[in-house]
């Protein structure tokens, strides 16, 4: 009796508090930047690809539902020539994100994938491919990496020394 | 055997090894750079860092480099020691300073021995603040790809480039921490063996730039055991494939054959697989049309009361070629291989069957201490064997250094002892040979006086042998040397082959190895035109200039041809009759002019698409795997002819249904295949009642792969052929050594994982090696010299004998087609001795014409010191083919 009277009065008082509902979808609520939705490809700082289809997201990928295929491009950047992401398999772990060496596999904080056909839930990489830098804005692999290409030459990238001129027997 | 103690237990080991090769192979990690199994020790890299104590009462003991410290009796080392584990730590930091942060975009990155020695020893963050030394790199052709900034200089490269195959345009240059491995300049790699670089370099320094035009990680490629196909040495790889394309081969470690190396054809000539020649519908009259279509009209043709006869093919599977004899009947399958060719493999399986001669393996060819080469340019036609030879050669005078108490590991040691010298390998040929270089002596002749330097060394090596008449002195003089040196040897071996075209060649040989059989078995080791020829030989069949006769007659109204482009067996005219008399049902995996000719024309597997038996020249029979599921209407060659028999109501092949039981039927009926069903592993073969996976377990993409087709995804293709599945799901350990399908062990992610599959580090795979040998020496088989010693070679006025020549690039056929190869052919020519050209007023590049089996050639001459007078030698395979050679030739300027 006492106890059922205890819980009326409880549910009594929550007339009285704030209501906890956010009415989405009228109302959106706050996600962090590091909130793990829908995965894009970012670009570096001077707008071209950061992925370099090294594989390391498709190895990460506990559901393997990603899939690309690496290529290089004729002033010697590798890319990926296609990048797919079966977005009806993605459980948004964030694995790939934290396996990705340049930035390039990024979750975003939109979660809203809804669909009535799986088969619109696959991105191609022009789904995928957003314009801007995401959440890293200043890292260009290509800046730090030890390989050349057309623009930067061998020994440009940050903190290495000219090349060594292999004709030269100075110390 | 000895005792040593590693971290205080006892492991037995042999006293004739060092620390680390035993530590490996009793299945103990510790990292290493500069050794390898094959090129020994040198102490480069100071990685294999090990404590080792004076007795069990030395507390401090003092750090020795595993590589340099031989496993004597007693010896205490540590691994786990706390100094030699940090002297390890600090020596990969070294190492790493330079390391140019590029491992997303390297090829070599998951199958990184550099990686996986960091990752061993803790090594995980740069704490050098300096800048890094950079280099710029060289382009080296089609088949190597050059990142220099990621050396850490081991030396490994320079090691089996130049100290292992001989090689001589790479190097190391500069000094200190500039040291770098390039060519003297920008330039493709010479050598024939370039592509092993890809697995000697520990890092990415030199990766495989065919994977880079379609790059792949390890993990990710879907790979299989097979059985290289361009040459007839069998030598064992693995193949890998990702979304339907081939997409690189890598060695397969078999310590009979291959061991730790591949030739660049074999490694580079997998693309045709992906070409743009392959067949994948069926067509009719060269019109592309559906299965069902084509075998219907197939049948048509096949019908109870046809008369039908099949060619087979020597580089088809055994089994293919057999369920196309059971389908025509025995009286009505040919051989595949022009009459020439099939002669000069029955005169060397007849040899090789008979008593005293036995044939080795390419290891025992290695370990040979005296070689002699009759009519065969080797490095072109069986270029592994190039590289055994090489090795042989190097034997002797490392028997010799190693009197010194020099054990066998210790590599800069015996160099050091063993100089420039040579141990005896002659060699006797129409035109020169690569392997001049490290010849004691090597002669030029026709094809008939190589023969009778042959027969004269069999000579001087038994008196019972048939004397050579009218031998000149000098030849007579150095088929003494020859018998001498042969003599001396403690294992002599005698190499020749189908190269020559000669069957004289082929039987000096023979006798040349009865005779040195008189008292123990001797070495004669065969080459065969190509990969499976020793199969078709063994088969028993006749050949096809035959079958074109049969055609002629008009005794056939079908051929059904397997695997085989006839233009390459028989002058065009010959085929183009054939094509028109005979109704012609070809199966092949590429288009080629007989498939464009024939009636219908089926779309076969390649050797990644199916799964058949290969008898290699070393008659050893080897099993390769399906790699993947073709696309397109493409199914191994054996289906097709149980699909054509079916369709056509004949029930010759209704009993059998897989290659399993193709192979069975084929060891009841030819006897010399009796062993194989029961050494070759068959589809029932299960360990723990599953099955061994192509794909490794960390495969990737499995739901978006065909996500753009249907994200319904489909069930993973059934193989019910074959003890392998299409899958990652299966037993996770080592399978037995003929289904291992790729190298790795945990924490071993490249290829030098091969150490934990090995019964000891450079010997056996675990459980032995793979392959059947079929070919024993027979007690009481053909022995008896021969008696027929050709005449001497004379030159005719205006005539010159046109002999083969051959190029490991062009040459054979399928590698030809595989894009990076093809930049490697040669243009065709016509070689000719300095002295001809002058008689014939012939400078170099001048086109001559030359006409012989009913065809006129024009070509660009080509002038060599190295070719025997009076004849003129052209490239098969590219400046022509279907001839029959060696053949006088009228030969004039234009």
């Amino acid at each position: 009796m006492l106890s059922m009277l205890r819980t009326i009065w409880t549910v009594f008082l929550h007339l009285f508090r704030r209501p906890v509902t956010v009415q989405y979808p009228e109302e959106k609520p706050y996600l962090p930047p590091r909130y793990r939705g829908r995965i894009i490809l970012s670009r570096d700082p001077d707008g071209d690809e950061r992925c370099v289809g090294c594989y390391l997201c498709s190895a990460a990928c506990p559901v393997d539902c990603i899939a690309l295929q690496a290529g290089e491009r004729e002033d010697g950047r590798r890319y990926p020539e296609w990048f797919r992401i079966n977005f009806s398999r993605c459980i948004f772990c964030g694995l790939c994100e934290e396996a990705c060496p340049t930035y390039a596999i990024q979750l975003t904080p939109d979660f809203e994938l809804c669909d009535f056909d799986r088969q619109s839930l696959v991105y191609e990489k022009k789904d995928l491919l957003i314009d801007g830098t995401g959440k890293y804005p200043g890292y260009n692999f290509y800046r730090v990496a030890g390989l050349a290409i057309s623009g930067k030459d061998k020994g440009a990238s940050e903190n290495e020394d000219k090349p060594v001129d292999v004709k030269s027997l100075l110390p | 055997m000895a005792t040593i103690y590693v971290d205080d237990r006892p492991y037995e080991v042999d006293p004739g090894k060092n620390l680390l090769e035993e530590c490996l192979s009793r299945g103990l990690d510790l990292p290493y750079f500069c050794w390898h199994p094959a090129l020994g020790s040198v102490g480069a890299c100071r990685q294999c860092a090990v404590k080792q104590y004076r007795d069990e009462n030395d507390q401090r003991g003092r750090i020795v480099m595993a590589c340099m410290t031989p496993a004597m009796d007693g010896a205490r080392i540590s691994i786990r020691d706390k100094d030699a584990a940090q002297f390890r730590a600090g020596i990969i930091e070294l190492l790493m300073s330079n390391h140019p942060h590029d491992c997303p975009v390297c090829d070599e990155g998951g199958e990184c021995h550099l990686q996986d020695m960091t990752v061993m020893t803790g090594h995980n963050y740069r704490g050098y603040r300096f800048g890094k030394r950079t280099f710029r790199n060289q382009e080296l052709g089609p088949f190597i790809n050059h990142e220099m900034n990621r050396c850490i200089t081991c030396y490994r490269c320079v090691r089996f480039y130049r100290d292992y195959a001989d090689g001589k345009d790479l190097d190391a240059f500069a000094s200190h921490n500039h040291v770098y491995f390039g060519r003297h300049e920008d330039g493709v790699l010479e050598n024939e063996f370039s592509g092993n670089l890809v697995e000697v370099c520990p890092t990415g320094v030199f990766t495989d730039k065919t994977l880079k035009g379609h790059y792949t990680r390890k993990w990710d490629l879907q790979t299989a055991p097979s059985v290289c196909a361009h040459c007839s040495l069998g030598c064992n790889t693995i193949a890998g494939e990702r979304y339907g394309q081939l997409r690189r081969i890598l060695n397969r470690y078999n310590a009979e054959v291959n061991g730790y190396f591949l030739c660049d054809r074999g490694r580079f000539g997998y693309d045709f697989v992906n070409g743009d020649r392959r067949l994948r519908q069926p067509l009719l009259r060269g019109q592309p049309t559906g299965a069902p279509e084509a075998l219907r009209r197939a049948a048509a043709l096949l019908g109870r009361q046809s008369r039908i006869i099949g060619i087979g093919s020597p580089r088809a599977s055994l089994e293919a070629n057999f369920a196309l004899r059971t389908l025509v009947g025995p009286r009505n399958f040919f051989s595949g291989m022009a009459a020439g060719e099939d002669h000069l493999v029955a005169r060397m399986l007849r040899a090789l069957r008979g008593a005293r001669v036995r044939t080795p393996s390419l290891h025992e060819v290695e370990s040979a201490d005296a070689v002699f080469i009759l009519g065969e340019d080797v490095t072109q036609t069986a270029p592994r064997l190039a590289l055994a030879v090489r090795q042989a050669v190097k034997q002797a005078p490392r028997t010799e250094a190693m009197r010194l108490r020099i054990p066998r590991w210790d590599d800069a040691a015996l160099r050091e002892v063993m100089q420039q010298q040579k141990g005896p390998l002659y060699i006797a040929t129409s035109g020169a040979t690569k392997l001049d270089e490290v010849a004691t002596a090597s002669c030029r002749g026709a094809p008939d006086d190589v023969a009778r330097l042959g027969f004269a060394v069999a000579r001087a090596l038994d008196d019972s042998a048939p004397e050579v008449a009218g031998l000149a002195d000098g030849d007579r003089a150095l088929a003494e040397a020859i018998a001498g040196a042969l003599r001396a040897a403690e294992r002599p071996v005698v190499i020749s082959g189908s190269g020559s075209g000669g069957e004289a060649v082929i039987d000096a040989a023979a006798q040349v190895a009865r005779a040195l059989g008189r008292e123990r078995t001797a070495d004669l080791c065969f080459t065969a035109p190509e990969c499976n020829s020793f199969g078709l030989g063994l088969l028993d069949a006749m050949n096809t200039s035959e079958a074109f006769q049969r055609v002629a007659d008009g005794l056939v109204d079908a051929v059904v041809v397997l695997e085989n482009d006839l233009y390459r067996r028989a002058p065009g005219a010959v085929v183009d009759a054939m094509l028109e008399s005979a109704q012609v049902i070809a199966i092949d995996h590429s288009a080629h002019k007989t498939v464009e000719g024939a009636a219908v024309a089926l779309p076969a597997g390649s050797f990644a698409e199916t799964e058949g038996t290969l008898v290699s020249n070393e008659g050893r029979a080897q099993r390769f795997f399906q790699v993947f599921v073709p696309e397109g209407e493409v199914k191994p060659g054996w289906s097709w002819l149980m699909e054509l028999a079916q369709a056509a109501g004949r029930n010759e092949l209704a009993t059998l249904a897989s290659p399993d039981d193709l192979l069975a039927a084929l060891a009841r009926a030819v006897p010399v295949f009796a062993p194989l069903p029961e050494h070759l592993p068959t589809a029932a073969f299960r360990v723990n009642g599953e099955k061994v996976p192509r794909q490794s377990p960390r495969a990737s993409g499995r739901t978006a792969v065909q996500a753009d087709v249907t994200v319904h995804e489909p069930k993973p293709p059934a193989d019910p052929d074959s003890p392998l599945a299409f899958s990652m799901e299966g037993y996770p350990q080592q399978p037995p050594s003929a289904l291992i399908t790729r190298f790795w062990a945990p924490g071993w992610n490249s290829v030098q994982s091969l150490n934990k599959f090995q019964s000891e580090v450079g010997g056996a795979l675990t459980g032995g090696d793979p392959g059947v040998r079929l070919l024993e020496p027979g007690a009481n088989g053909y022995a008896a010299y021969s008696e027929e010693i050709p005449v001497p070679f004379e030159r005719r006025d205006g005539e010159f004998l046109v002999v083969p020549l051959y190029h490991i690039y062009g040459s054979e056929e399928s590698s030809a087609a595989a894009p990076a190869v093809a930049e490697r052919c040669p243009e065709p020519y016509a070689a000719l001795n300095l002295e001809d050209a002058r008689t014939l007023e012939v400078e170099e590049g001048a086109l001559v014409e030359i006409e012989f089996d009913r065809a006129l050639y024009r070509l660009p001459a080509r002038l060599s010191a190295g070719m025997a007078s009076g004849v003129i030698g052209v490239p098969m395979g590219i400046a022509v083919q279907g001839v029959d050679v060696p053949a006088w030739s009228p030969c004039r300027k234009v």
